[in-house]
């Protein structure tokens, strides 16, 4: 697949950008996932995912070939991911100032970094669930455990794509775990 | 309430990830066995990562490709046709030898919207007729360019009237006569004598291999 890969990028770097297409269908649906697990919302799933394809392709020619795509693509879509979460923070603070008027709905319709009540958790489906628990996962553990539980990546290739040393992922991965089992302790 | 050393639940995490040592994992069993807090912890441990794994594979919506495709930066025009060219050499160079070649037809042709004549003695100019007198001998071709011809006396060689006419008379030629009036003529007149100019290339390079 590599192969195939590394071909259509040399297509890619000569000027032919329908051989791109290619490299989109093949990595769609993780690169949609991954982003769609890190921002828990579907259309900007899709906003960040088409901008990382868009990185890459501009960027194409800067790809090391002997290294593997699916990492440097992952890279890119991960690092946007991050980016997005950080910039959505600050309307928490905003967020904290109106709250108790109708700062309530717009505290509903960020994100859910806090906990919902008891019974809200219990009318949720699982698949619901799941999301809602690794969305209020720090954005640094959320990166590790989506790679690490969702994509079932090996260890080395998650810390080549969070550029980060090996020992640091695993620390993100247990920490992620832990705060995982704490927040599920009730189910 | 926990009074189980932390390394414990670090083995526990190192277990997870498939990184821990024989001895440790001997360690960890033995805690396992008998402290109920710490099963407890490595139960909802495991439980957790059976839950986040059970989350369902998601798939880019349909036409994702082609969205994405869309939004790809569009390749400027310029860098678009040289890659045209770029692809079809042949083409490249039939389509600028077609190009350059009617520019200079064209040019050809209307450059000479006047009166002119090959220089040849003992020839006479009236208005924009050619006279070769009687009783006068010309050797060499002729061409007359929006003029006519009207030989009187001998001529040895061709003639060419290009928008002109030839007028018979009572003089002798011995060569060819050809006269040319059309814009279509006087291109396939040109294209021949381009191909009469390079065969005659080639036969004097013959010629020359020969000597």
């Amino acid at each position: 697949m590599d192969a195939l890969v590394n071909k259509r990028i040399a297509q890619v770097i000569k000027g032919d950008q329908n051989a791109f297409v290619e490299i989109v269908e093949l990595y769609q649906h993780r690169l949609y996932q991954i982003c769609y697990r890190m921002l828990g919302n579907k259309h900007e799933a899709e906003d960040i995912a088409q901008e990382a394809f868009m990185r890459a392709y501009v960027n194409l020619h800067t790809f090391d070939q002997n290294r593997k795509f699916s990492t440097w693509l992952y890279r890119i879509a991960t690092n946007l991911c991050i980016d997005r979460i950080r910039k959505k923070k600050p309307d928490y603070h905003l967020d904290a100032e109106v709250r108790g008027a109708e700062g309530l709905n717009m505290y509903s319709s960020i994100a859910n970094d806090d906990q919902l009540p008891e019974d809200e958790l219990v009318k949720m489906e699982v698949q619901e669930r799941v999301q809602y628990e690794i969305s209020r996962l720090p954005d640094k553990y959320r990166a590790a455990i989506v790679l690490k539980y969702i994509e079932e990546l090996p260890l080395a290739e998650i810390s080549e794509i969070l550029d980060l040393p090996l020992g640091t992922v695993k620390t993100r991965i247990h920490r992620g775990r832990e705060a995982l089992r704490k927040q599920l302790s009730n189910l | 309430m926990k009074t189980c050393p932390d390394y414990i639940v670090q083995y526990m995490n190192d277990y997870l990830d498939g990184d821990l040592e024989p001895s440790e994992e001997r360690v960890l069993k033995e805690n396992l066995a008998t402290c109920q807090d710490c099963q407890q912890i490595y139960h909802e441990l495991t439980k957790t990562i059976a839950f986040v794994r059970s989350a369902s594979q998601i798939e880019a919506p349909k036409g994702f490709a082609e969205a994405t495709m869309r939004k790809l930066p569009k390749q400027n025009q310029r860098s678009g046709a040289q890659r045209w060219f770029k692809q079809h050499p042949l083409l490249t160079a039939a389509a600028i030898f077609f190009v350059m070649m009617s520019a200079a037809l064209f040019t050809d042709f209307n450059d000479d919207q006047q009166f002119s004549f090959t220089k040849q003695p003992n020839v006479i100019v009236e208005g924009n007729t050619v006279i070769v007198p009687e009783g006068e001998v010309v050797t060499g071709d002729i061409k007359v360019r929006n003029g006519d011809l009207r030989v009187d006396g001998e001529l040895h060689g061709n003639v060419t009237v290009v928008n002109g006419q030839y007028m018979a008379s009572s003089g002798v030629i011995t060569g060819e006569v050809e006269e040319i009036d059309q814009v279509f003529e006087w291109l396939w007149y040109s294209i021949k004598n381009g191909f009469k100019d390079a065969a005659s290339i080639f036969s004097n390079e013959e010629a020359l291999v020969n000597d």
